[in-house]
């Protein structure tokens, strides 16, 4: 995973709540075998179908940093939404709240998720439909969002923040308390289920 | 100290727990499907590692599946593709795979179940979010992303933080013609699909203990709809009644060692939830969505709601974006809604009992001419059971499609899709724009609103149909 440490980039604004993993990346752009190369089914419907769509405006078109409604990340578990959103160029996406799985999927691969108040979603918003090159700093070390004479604040667990800035890899990581695992096994009752071999119905 | 049910079955597989860190969660049975494990395996490969136990791991082909010729090879390439390179993970990692054509193929969270591979008290992850199903046996069991899912196979453990407690609690009798979905529509509805962010719910109550294995799997089914990490209900007789003889069920000693352990798994006297919400079961009646997210729904007998109605801001954008797509106009009875087709199956309603309390609505009688019913099976175990019981003939002479078993047009990866415009009621979970094939307009149904939804052409509460 790529380490993410500090971001500076122009906010693309989506007004709208529970965005869906669905709208994100629709199934049929789920059958892809590798992990990249998800930008043509980023929110592909909605740039197809409305004209007006904010990633369809030139102005927004170069944005790194999402900035959406509540519930954003609702839905799948498919983390294709996230390497749909990288592959789109974001390095940051910032709402009141995400679903769980969206933002777990999303420290795994280096997305950053920001939770910000709706108060605050909304100044972005408008910073951004004001004059769309506003450059904002998103920096996870400080922990702060600073954008014109703006500074916001906000809250990452540290342990999530140490392995972003870190780039780490949570395999590695688990690997060295391997010892902690086999201790578990040797103690768990044999009548619990194997797959194998296989049975019949 | 008092526990609820899910705190000790997560209690029970940390593997290690230290201050500042997510506990290491132990993992007894990881279900792989070939839409989010390629890239999994690659990077197994990439790192030279292999899958730690793959007598905990278990593959089944079926988000690409065809559910017509399925003997064949799959005639799109990209979905072969995806197929093909699970079939080939499999081999080369020793894991067990139940592809096509095989007896015990079926959608991920109906074969474990239907196997006995699901059981009370496990931690059960797939890289699926409806893998909260199998929470029905009062399994800790909850979705996954592609890089847990490759962490799953490498370690059998997963970095987890404890998740908040929810009580959803279903007291009183549910009337005739209301079943499961309802309940947990009319939750969803209440809660919003994200209010139980962070929890996992426990259903509860006198009328979630009456609901059979089926039912209870239709609600822990949805409760990602909720937001919720995870939903579960405290195990009982009806659930080690359901798995008794299921070929992975314990026999014997082993049986009896279980079932005592399993009657451990409730939630304490004095445990306490971080959030309690309450339903009274007597006033549920059938729900369906009007919109695209499975939060907005109504009771049948509502109208489509106006938008303009609605205090919250975000609340009314939502309403409006959603009847532009939905192509409805407020105030509308929701039973003169047309709908092209009706969809039974999926994860959430594709079991033996869905399938025949769906025929029998429809035993002698033909469907609307203007509507096509698909009918598809959520495994091959399902799909034989069903033709044994001979509810196939039911559906084909009431003029429906009999399928094979997969997800089908519940996410319309395979051929089974909505056309841009159409619109059907589904028994599946999710009327996200889209979700059932470009331009499709979906609204969520019990099976026996989808049975009388089909017979009439318009969403039809089953009561209506009686008095008609
Ligand atoms: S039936 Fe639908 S919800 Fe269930 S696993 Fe398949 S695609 Fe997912």
């Amino acid at each position: 995973m790529d380490a993410f440490t500090t971001h500076t980039g122009t906010v693309a604004p989506l007004r709208r709540s529970a965005v869906d993993t669905d709208q994100i990346i629709p199934a049929e752009y789920l059958k892809r075998i590798t992990r990249t190369g998800f930008e043509d089914g980023l929110f592909v419907a909605w740039r197809t179908n409305e004209p007006d769509f904010v990633l369809n405006k030139p102005e927004f078109a170069d944005a790194s940093i999402l900035v959406a409604g509540p519930d954003f990340g609702t839905g799948s578990s498919r983390e294709h939404a996230v390497w749909a959103l990288m592959d789109g160029g974001f390095r940051v996406v910032i709402s009141s709240r995400f679903a769980d799985i969206f933002k777990n999927n999303s420290t795994k691969a280096g997305l950053l998720t920001v939770v910000l108040p709706q108060a605050e979603v909304e100044a972005l918003w408008a910073a951004a439909e004001a004059d769309p090159t506003t450059q904002v700093t998103v920096d996870l070390v400080t922990k702060q969002i600073t954008y014109g004479a703006t500074t916001v604040p906000f809250e990452a667990d540290d342990y999530t923040r140490w392995r972003l800035l870190e780039g780490l890899d949570d395999v590695g990581l688990t690997e060295r308390h391997l010892a902690d695992v086999e201790a578990y096994e040797a103690e768990r009752p044999a009548w619990l289920p194997k797959a194998l071999p296989s049975l019949p119905a | 100290m008092p526990k609820t049910l899910a705190e000790k079955v997560y209690d029970a597989h940390v593997v290690r727990s230290t201050p500042g860190e997510p506990d290491l969660l132990y993992i007894d049975l990881h279900l792989v499907h070939e839409v989010t494990s390629p890239q999994a395996f690659d990077g197994l490969r990439a790192a030279g590692r292999t899958v730690r136990r793959p007598d905990l791991t278990m593959a089944t082909e079926d988000h690409n599946v065809p559910t017509l010729d399925i003997l064949a090879p799959i005639a799109d390439p990209v979905s072969r593709a995806q197929v093909e390179a699970l079939r080939r993970n499999a081999a080369e990692f020793g894991i067990r795979l139940a592809p096509m054509g095989d007896r015990d193929q079926g959608i991920v969270h109906v074969i474990g179940p239907q196997l006995g591979l699901t059981q009370p008290g496990m931690t059960i992850v797939c890289g699926d979010s409806h893998t909260s199903t199998h929470g029905a046996f009062g399994a800790l069991a909850f979705g996954i992303g592609t890089s847990e899912v490759e962490h799953v196979l490498a370690t059998q453990t997963l970095p987890q933080y404890r998740p908040k407690q929810m009580a959803v609690t279903v007291e009183g009798e549910l009337a005739p013609g209301v079943s499961a979905k309802d309940v947990i529509l009319a939750v969803i509805a209440q809660i919003g699909t994200n209010g139980a962010a962070g929890h996992v719910i426990e259903y509860r109550g006198s009328a979630i203990e009456a609901l059979s294995m089926e039912a209870r799997m239709t609600i822990c089914n949805m409760s990602i709809e909720a937001g919720a990490r995870a939903g579960l209900i405290a195990p009982d007789r009806t659930t080690f009644e359901f798995l008794r003889g299921r070929p992975h069920a314990p026999q014997g000693a082993d049986w009896d060692a279980a079932v005592e352990y399993w009657s451990t798994l409730r939630t304490d006297e004095g445990a306490t939830f971080d959030t309690e919400v309450v339903l009274d079961a007597s006033t549920l009646t059938p729900f369906v969505t009007w919109g695209t997210n499975p939060g907005q729904g109504l009771p049948i007998s509502e109208r489509v709601p106006d938008p303009a109605d609605m205090a919250d801001e975000g609340e009314r954008r939502a309403a409006e974006q959603a009847l532009a797509y939905m192509g409805l106009t407020p105030g509308t009875p929701l039973t003169e809604i047309e709908v092209d087709t009706v969809f039974l199956g999926s994860c959430t309603n594709g079991r033996i009992e869905d399938l025949r309390v769906a025929a029998e609505m429809l035993r002698g009688k033909k469907i609307d001419p203007g509507t096509r019913m698909l009918v598809v099976p959520g495994s091959v175990g399902v799909k034989d059971q069903a033709e044994a019981e001979g509810l196939d003939r039911v559906f084909v002479e009431a003029g429906a499609e009999w399928r094979g078993a997969g997800c089908s047009m519940c996410l319309g990866m395979n051929p089974d899709q909505l056309k841009p415009g159409e619109r059907s009621a589904s028994t599946s979970n999710r009327n996200f724009q889209g979700r059932q094939g470009k331009g499709g307009r979906t609204h969520l149904v019990s099976p026996s609103v989808a049975a009388a939804t089909a017979l009439t052409g318009r969403l039809t509460a089953p009561a209506d149909l009686i008095g008609a």
